[in-house]
C-alpha cells in the first residue's frame, strides 16, 4: 500500500491506482469530463487537474499514479479557477441550446458546469456550426456539440479496432470525424453505437426513431407489435434509478402495454428459433463438408464488419437471418396469417440494445414481403425509457406483466443470448443433445461464460472433440479471423459479437455502461436462464408447434425463405 | 564579457561537407577516447560536469542518459531533436549547417554511454539546406567507419537515420515528436511512462537538443569537473544565443552561463541601431518572458530564469525598440502558438482562441477591466493546466507583459480604464 | 516522379508515413495530395486510412488542396515583425494582387503565411519552395517575383 495525503488526510492507496481513485475511495469527488472507466486515459480535458505539493503545475487524478509521500490537495482555489476556466472554455465552443437538446438533464458536460456553479461564460462564444451528419439509419453525429474528450475515438480505435473515428486537423480546429470528415455511411462504420454510448454530451448518438413509433402506435389502423430482445431486460431499470444487476421483464412488459403496443411479444422466442437453424447449418456444415469454422450471424455490427473487411469470409457466416429479422419474417408471415392481419397494416417495432440493429432492419434482403421490410422501427434501450418518461409512465410502480403468445414463450437457452458467449452455448446445449442422442448430465457451458475477450472450449459431440471460440469486440474477432485466415484454426464454430461483453454491453444500453456494469448484466442474464422452466432452445414447445404448423422443419424450404439469407461484399467509395 | 567560442570554435574554420577536414581538425577524436571508457564512468562525467538540456527545460542530461542506460529493453534509442521552430531560436541551424560533424560525435558518445543502437536526427521539414548537409555527413559517417558496425574498431554498432518534421512546431516536445518519429501526428502522450522507459516504438529513448549532444565531446575531452568550472555554480557551460530583433549585429553567440542579457545585446550583438532605444525583450523564444530594459542585466542561468516560472528557452533573446508595440507583438506569438497547438488538450486549444481575442481587445484600446481580469486568470490556467511544455509556456509572454508593463493595458483600455 | 517510384525508395513500414508523403507531395506540380493518392500509401504500408487523414490534416506542410506552382511563404512570427515584415507582405500581395491564402488566376503563386524559418537573424525572411530570401525589401521582393515570372516562360 501507498501512503499519501490528500487535502491533509493521510490516505492508503493500492500501488498503480491514481489520484481519482484514491481521493474517491475516502470521499473527495473529483470531477472529470474525458475519463471514462476501462478506456485508455488521455487526460486531455484537463478538469480533473489537482495540486501535488513540489509541482507549480497541476495535475490530472485521472492519469496520475499515487506514490508514497505524495501531498495532494483537490480543492484549492487554484484548482478550482482552472476546472471553472476549463469547463466555460468548453461551453464557449459548445452549442449550448441545452433544453433542445437529446442529453438535456442527462449530460455530463451540463451536470459538471452545474458542479462548478457556472453561471455565466467569461469567454465570448466562438462556435462555428458545422454541418450535422444524419445520412445513416443508425448513428446520429453533430459535430457542434463535440467537446474533443477523444472516448469515441479510444473506443472505435482501441476497444473495436475500426479506427473510424479519428482527430481530424489540429489547434481549435481539430475535428473528431471519419477521414476527410466524411459521413459514417461512407466508412467503414458498423454502427456499433460504442461511441454513441460512452459520448459525454449528444454529439454522437442513436438516430432518433421514438417519432415514427409514437405515429404508428396513434394510427387506429396499424396493428403495431414489439418485440423486446433479451439485453432490455436486464438493463432498462438503470434507465429509472436502479443498480445495474437486476431484471425488470414483467415492468418493461407493462409499460410497452402502457406505451399502446397491440401485442408485446418476445425475441428469445426467435433467439429458440435461431439456435434451432443455426445449430442444423452447422451439423450440415459438418456432415456434408461444408465451409467451416461456421461463424455467427446474429450480430448486424459484425456482419457489417465482415462484409467491409472480410468479403472474402462470407462463406463462413451462418446463413441464420439474426432472431430481430427472424422475428420480424414471422410477424408479417406466419403471424400476419394465423390472427388475419394484413402485413401491410402491420407495424414491427423492436426494442433493441442496439444501434446496428436499425441499419439491419432497413436491409434489403428483409423483406418477407414484396417491398416491406420486416422491421419497420428499432429503438434501443435508450429511446424506449425516454418514451417511457414522456407518457408519464412511472415504471417503478409497474406491475409485473406477461409477454403475448405466440411469441411469448421462450427458454433459459434463448435469455444467455445477450452475454458473450450466450448463442453459442445455447447452440452446444442444443446441438450435443441432438448430436449424441442424450441429455445433458450438465447444461452449463462454463468455458463460453466470463469477460474474457477470447474463450474457447472443446465440446464432445458423437464421440468427436470439437472445438469452438467465443470473441467479443471486433479487435477480438479479428484475433480470430486472422488464424482462420492462415489456416490456423481449428475451431468448427464461432460466435462473435461486436459489443464488449455482448449486446447487454450494446451501443443502445443506458449510458454509463462500464464494464463492472456489463459483467452485473452478464450475471442477472444467467439468473434469468436459471429460473426459466425449459432452459434448452429444441424444448420449447411453441418452436415445436411451429415447426408443425408452418415451418417443417429446420433448414426447409420456408425456413430458407425466411429465416435465412445471404451476405454481400460492400465496395468502399473513395 | 566576451563570447566564449567552445561548439561554436571551429565553425567558419571548417568545410560542413568535408569529413576529412572535419577529422583532420580533430572531430571524432573524443568519440575515440570515449569508446575506451566504462559506460558508466562516461556517464559519471556527464553527472560531474552537470550539463543541463538545451532545448528548454533544462532538464540534467545524466539523469536521462543513467535512466536510459540501466534499462534491460532493447533495441534502445537516441533521439536528437532539430525541430528548432521556436519563433526567434535559429542556434540549432547554425550548427547544423556549419560543423554537422560535431553533432553527429556528441549523438555517438550519448549512444555508446547509453547502449542504443539506432538513432533518429529529427529536423524541421522546413530546414532544408539542414537536412542536405547532415544527409550528407550521415553519409560520409558511414563512409568512413563511423557509423555502422564495430565503429572505430570497437564492438559498438550505430545507425543513424534523418526523421524530418512536416510543419509542426509542438513536434518539439519529446513525446509528440516521438509520436511523429513513427508517423503519426504529433499529439504528446500521457506521462508517465518518460521516453527513457518507453519512446520511441515503445523503447528506452535518449531525446534531447542538437546543442546537448555538441557538449558531449568536450565534456570527454576536459572531463566533468573541468567544463564544470565554465559558466556559473548552477549553470555549467556555455550557452549559444540566438540574437535577432532590433539589434545591429544579430546572430548566434555563444557565451558562457552568467552572461548578462545586456552584455549579448549590447557588447556582442552592438546594441540597438539608429539611437532607437531598447523597449522590451523576450528572452528564450516566442514562449519566453518579456522584460523591459532594466531588468537586462539578468544573468543567463537556468535558475534566474525560473524565477519566471520560465526556463531558459533555447536561448534566444529578441530586442524590441520603442517603435514596437507590445500588443502587436502578444498577437503575432498568441497567434503562433494557436496555430501550432495540437488540438489535444483543453486549456491549450481553446484557450488561445481567447487569449488572442483578449489581446486584440487591448490592442484596439477597447481593454477593460474584466477583459483584464480574465486575460490573467486565463493565462495563468493555461500555464498551469495545460498538458504538454506548448500549452504551459505559450503564456508567459502574456503572464510577464502583465508584471512589467501593466500600465500599457490600463493605457489600452477604452475610457482609459477604471482598475489603476 | 510517380508514387510508385517514390514508395519503392523507402522501406515498406509505417513509420515512414510522414517521409513518405513530404517526398511525394515535393513532386507534385500543384503541391496537393488527392485522396486517392494517399488510399494507396495506406493500402502500401497496411495503415488505416483515418490515420493516414489525420496525419495530412495535422502537419501544415501537407495540402489537400492544389496550390501554385510556386508557393511563397511569408514569416510573420515577432523578430521578423520588428523588421518591417509587414512592408514585404504588403508588396507581395499588391504585385500578386492577391491576399494571404488565395492562389493566382494563373496558378503561378500562392501566397501563405509560415512559421518561423529560423533566419531571424536575417529578419525578414520568405521561402518560395525550398529556397529562403532574407534581407527582404520591397525592392528586393519586386525583383524575386519578377526573376520567378520570368521563368513562366522559359
Amino acid at each position: 500500500m501507498i501512503n499519501l495525503k490528500i487535502n491533509g488526510i493521510d490516505v492508503e492507496a493500492k500501488e498503480g491506482s491514481t489520484v481519482l481513485d484514491a481521493a474517491k475511495e475516502y470521499g473527495f469527488d473529483i470531477p472529470t469530463l474525458c475519463y471514462y472507466p476501462d478506456l485508455r486515459i488521455n487526460s486531455d480535458c484537463r478538469v480533473c487537474s489537482v495540486e501535488v505539493a513540489g509541482s507549480n503545475h497541476l495535475m490530472t487524478a485521472c492519469s496520475t499514479p499515487v506514490k508514497e509521500g505524495m501531498e495532494v490537495k483537490t480543492n484549492t482555489s487554484k484548482v478550482y479557477n482552472a476546472r471553472k476556466t476549463i469547463t466555460e472554455l468548453i461551453l464557449a465552443n459548445h452549442d449550448t441550446n441545452c433544453t433542445t437538446c437529446a442529453r438535456n438533464l442527462n449530460c455530463e458536460l451540463q451536470d459538471l458546469a452545474n458542479t462548478l456553479g457556472i453561471e455565466e461564460n467569461r469567454f465570448e462564444k466562438v462556435l462555428e456550426m458545422d454541418a450535422v451528419d444524419d445520412h445513416n439509419p443508425s448513428i446520429y453525429r453533430n459535430p457542434n456539440r463535440c467537446i474533443k474528450c477523444g472516448r469515441c475515438i479510444e473506443v472505435c480505435k482501441d476497444v473495436e479496432g475500426t479506427y473510424v473515428l479519428e482527430n481530424q486537423g489540429r489547434s481549435n480546429e481539430v475535428k473528431v470525424a471519419p477521414k476527410y470528415g466524411k459521413y459514417l455511411s461512407e466508412e467503414d462504420c458498423t454502427f456499433c453505437g460504442q461511441c454513441a454510448s460512452v459520448c459525454p454530451v449528444a454529439a454522437i448518438t442513436e438516430k432518433d426513431d421514438t417519432q415514427r413509433v409514437f405515429d404508428a402506435i396513434n394510427n387506429p389502423n396499424k396493428h403495431v407489435i414489439v418485440q423486446v430482445a433479451p439485453a432490455i431486460r436486464v438493463a432498462i431499470g438503470e434507465e429509472f434509478g436502479h443498480k445495474s444487476g437486476g431484471q425488470w421483464t414483467g415492468q418493461l412488459i407493462t409499460a410497452l402495454k402502457r406505451l399502446g403496443f397491440d401485442r408485446v411479444f418476445d425475441t428469445d422466442f426467435t433467439a429458440d428459433l435461431t439456435i434451432i437453424e443455426e445449430g442444423h447449418e452447422l451439423l450440415e456444415r459438418v456432415k456434408t463438408g461444408g465451409t467451416l469454422p461456421m461463424m455467427t450471424s446474429c450480430c448486424p455490427g459484425w456482419i457489417n464488419y465482415a462484409e467491409q473487411q472480410h468479403p472474402d469470409m462470407l462463406e463462413h457466416l451462418s446463413t441464420c437471418k439474426s432472431p430481430q429479422q427472424m422475428f420480424g419474417a414471422l410477424a408479417k408471415t406466419y403471424y400476419a396469417q394465423s390472427s388475419g392481419i394484413d402485413p401491410s397494416d402491420m407495424y414491427v417495432v423492436s426494442i433493441m440494445p442496439c444501434t446496428a440493429k436499425k441499419y439491419e432492419a432497413g436491409r434489403e434482403e428483409m423483406q418477407s414481403n414484396e417491398g416491406m421490410q420486416d422491421v419497420d422501427a428499432v429503438l434501443t434501450t435508450r429511446e424506449l425509457a425516454k418514451m417511457i418518461r414522456s407518457q408519464g409512465i412511472n415504471f417503478n410502480n409497474l406491475k409485473d406483466g406477461e409477454f403475448d403468445t405466440p411469441f411469448g414463450i421462450t427458454t433459459g437457452a434463448a435469455a444467455i443470448f445477450g452475454a458473450t458467449g450466450g448463442v453459442m452455448e445455447a447452440a452446444l446445449r442444443t446441438v450435443s443433445e441432438v448430436v449424441n442422442e442424450k441429455p445433458l448430465e450438465k447444461i452449463e457451458f462454463e468455458d463460453v461464460r466470463g469477460f474474457d475477450g477470447i474463450k474457447e472450449a472443446t465440446v464432445e459431440l458423437g464421440g468427436n472433440p470439437v472445438k469452438v471460440a467465443v470473441a467479443h469486440t471486433l479487435k477480438h474477432a479479428e484475433t480470430l479471423i486472422s488464424e482462420v485466415k492462415a489456416g490456423k484454426s481449428d475451431y468448427a464454430f464461432i460466435e462473435v459479437m461486436t459489443c464488449p461483453g455482448g449486446c447487454i454491453g450494446g451501443g443502445g444500453q443506458p449510458y454509463g455502461t462500464t464494464n463492472k456494469k456489463r459483467i452485473e448484466r452478464i450475471e442477472s442474464t444467467y439468473r434469468v436462464d436459471d429460473s426459466m422452466p425449459v432452459r434448452k432452445s429444441h424444448e420449447n414447445p411453441t418452436i415445436q408447434k411451429l415447426y408443425d404448423d408452418f415451418l417443417e422443419k429446420p433448414l426447409g424450404k420456408k425456413s430458407h425463405n425466411l429465416l435465412h439469407t445471404h451476405y454481400h461484399p460492400r465496395h468502399k467509395k473513395v | 564579457m566576451p563570447e566564449q567560442k567552445m561548439l561554436t570554435k571551429r565553425i567558419g574554420d571548417i568545410n560542413p561537407l568535408s569529413i576529412k577536414d572535419a577529422l583532420e581538425k580533430g572531430t571524432y577524436k573524443q568519440l575515440e577516447k570515449a569508446l575506451k571508457m566504462n559506460r558508466i564512468d562516461l556517464i559519471d562525467e556527464v553527472e560531474k560536469a552537470n550539463l543541463r538540456g538545451r532545448g528548454g527545460a533544462g532538464f540534467p542530461m545524466h539523469i536521462k542518459m543513467m535512466s536510459t542506460a540501466k534499462q534491460e529493453s532493447t533495441p534502445k534509442y537516441v533521439v536528437c531533436n532539430a525541430d528548432e521552430g521556436e519563433p526567434g531560436n535559429f542556434k540549432d541551424r547554425y550548427l547544423m549547417e556549419n560543423d554537422p560533424h560535431i553533432i553527429l560525435e556528441g549523438i555517438l558518445i550519448a549512444a555508446y554511454a547509453t547502449g542504443a543502437s539506432k538513432g533518429y536526427f529529427y529536423i524541421r521539414g522546413e530546414y532544408n539546406q539542414a537536412i542536405s548537409i547532415m544527409k550528407w555527413a550521415i553519409e560520409e559517417a558511414k563512409e568512413n567507419g563511423l557509423l555502422g558496425t564495430g565503429i572505430q574498431g570497437s564492438d559498438f554498432d550505430f545507425d543513424i537515420e534523418i526523421r524530418t518534421g512536416a510543419g509542426s512546431y509542438v513536434v518539439g516536445e519529446e513525446f509528440a515528436m516521438i509520436e511523429s518519429i513513427e508517423g503519426k501526428s504529433g499529439r504528446t502522450r500521457v506521462k508517465p511512462p518518460f521516453p527513457t522507459d518507453e519512446g520511441v516504438f515503445g523503447k528506452p529513448t535518449l531525446l534531447n537538443n542538437v546543442e546537448t549532444y555538441c557538449n558531449l565531446p568536450f565534456i570527454v575531452d576536459m572531463g566533468g569537473e573541468n567544463y564544470s568550472k565554465i559558466g556559473t555554480k548552477t549553470s555549467t557551460g556555455t550557452k549559444l544565443i540566438s540574437l535577432s530583433g532590433n539589434v545591429t549585429n544579430p546572430g548566434v553567440y555563444e557565451v558562457p552561463f552568467g552572461t548578462t542579457v545586456r552584455e549579448v545585446i549590447e557588447d556582442l550583438g552592438g546594441g540597438v541601431p539608429n539611437e532607437h532605444k531598447i523597449k522590451m525583450v523576450q528572452l528564450g523564444g516566442a514562449c519566453g518572458p518579456i522584460i523591459p530594459e532594466f531588468m537586462l542585466d539578468l544573468q543567463i542561468d537556468f535558475e534566474r530564469f525560473e524565477e519566471f516560472e520560465s526556463k531558459t528557452g533555447a536561448g534566444a533573446i529578441i530586442v524590441m525598440d520603442e517603435r514596437q508595440d507590445l500588443f502587436e507583438v502578444l498577437m503575432r506569438i498568441v497567434k503562433f502558438f494557436q496555430h501550432e497547438s495540437c488540438g489535444r488538450c483543453t486549456p491549450c486549444r481553446e484557450g488561445h482562441v481567447h487569449l488572442e481575442k483578449l489581446v486584440h481587445s487591448f490592442f484596439k484600446g477597447d481593454g477593460n477591466p474584466n477583459e483584464l481580469y480574465s486575460l490573467e486568470s486565463l493565462a495563468r490556467v493555461m500555464h498551469h493546466s495545460s498538458l504538454c511544455g506548448l500549452g504551459q509556456s505559450s503564456p508567459i509572454s502574456i503572464i510577464s507583459s502583465l508584471s512589467y508593463f501593466r500600465d500599457a493595458f490600463h493605457d489600452r483600455m477604452a475610457f482609459g480604464g477604471g482598475e489603476k | 516522379m510517380q508514387l510508385k517510384e517514390v514508395l519503392d525508395k523507402y522501406p515498406q513500414s509505417e513509420d515512414y508515413l510522414i517521409e513518405i508523403l513530404m517526398d511525394y507531395q515535393k513532386h507534385k506540380m500543384h503541391h496537393d495530395l488527392t485522396e486517392e493518392e494517399l488510399k494507396t500509401i495506406a493500402k502500401h504500408l497496411d495503415i488505416k486510412e483515418s490515420r493516414v487523414s489525420s496525419v495530412v490534416t495535422f502537419y501544415s506542410l501537407f495540402s489537400l488542396e492544389p496550390k501554385g506552382r510556386h508557393v511563397i511563404q511569408v514569416c510573420h512570427d515577432v523578430p521578423c515583425h520588428v523588421n518591417n515584415q509587414t512592408a514585404v507582405l504588403n508588396t507581395l500581395k499588391t504585385m500578386l494582387n492577391i491576399d494571404v491564402g488565395q492562389t493566382t488566376d494563373d496558378e503561378m503563386f500562392t501566397l501563405e503565411y509560415t512559421s518561423c524559418l529560423g533566419a531571424c537573424d536575417k529578419a525578414p525572411v520568405m521561402r518560395i519552395g525550398e529556397k529562403t530570401f532574407m534581407n527582404l525589401t520591397s525592392n528586393k521582393v519586386k525583383a524575386i517575383i519578377a526573376e520567378y515570372r520570368g521563368r513562366k516562360h522559359a
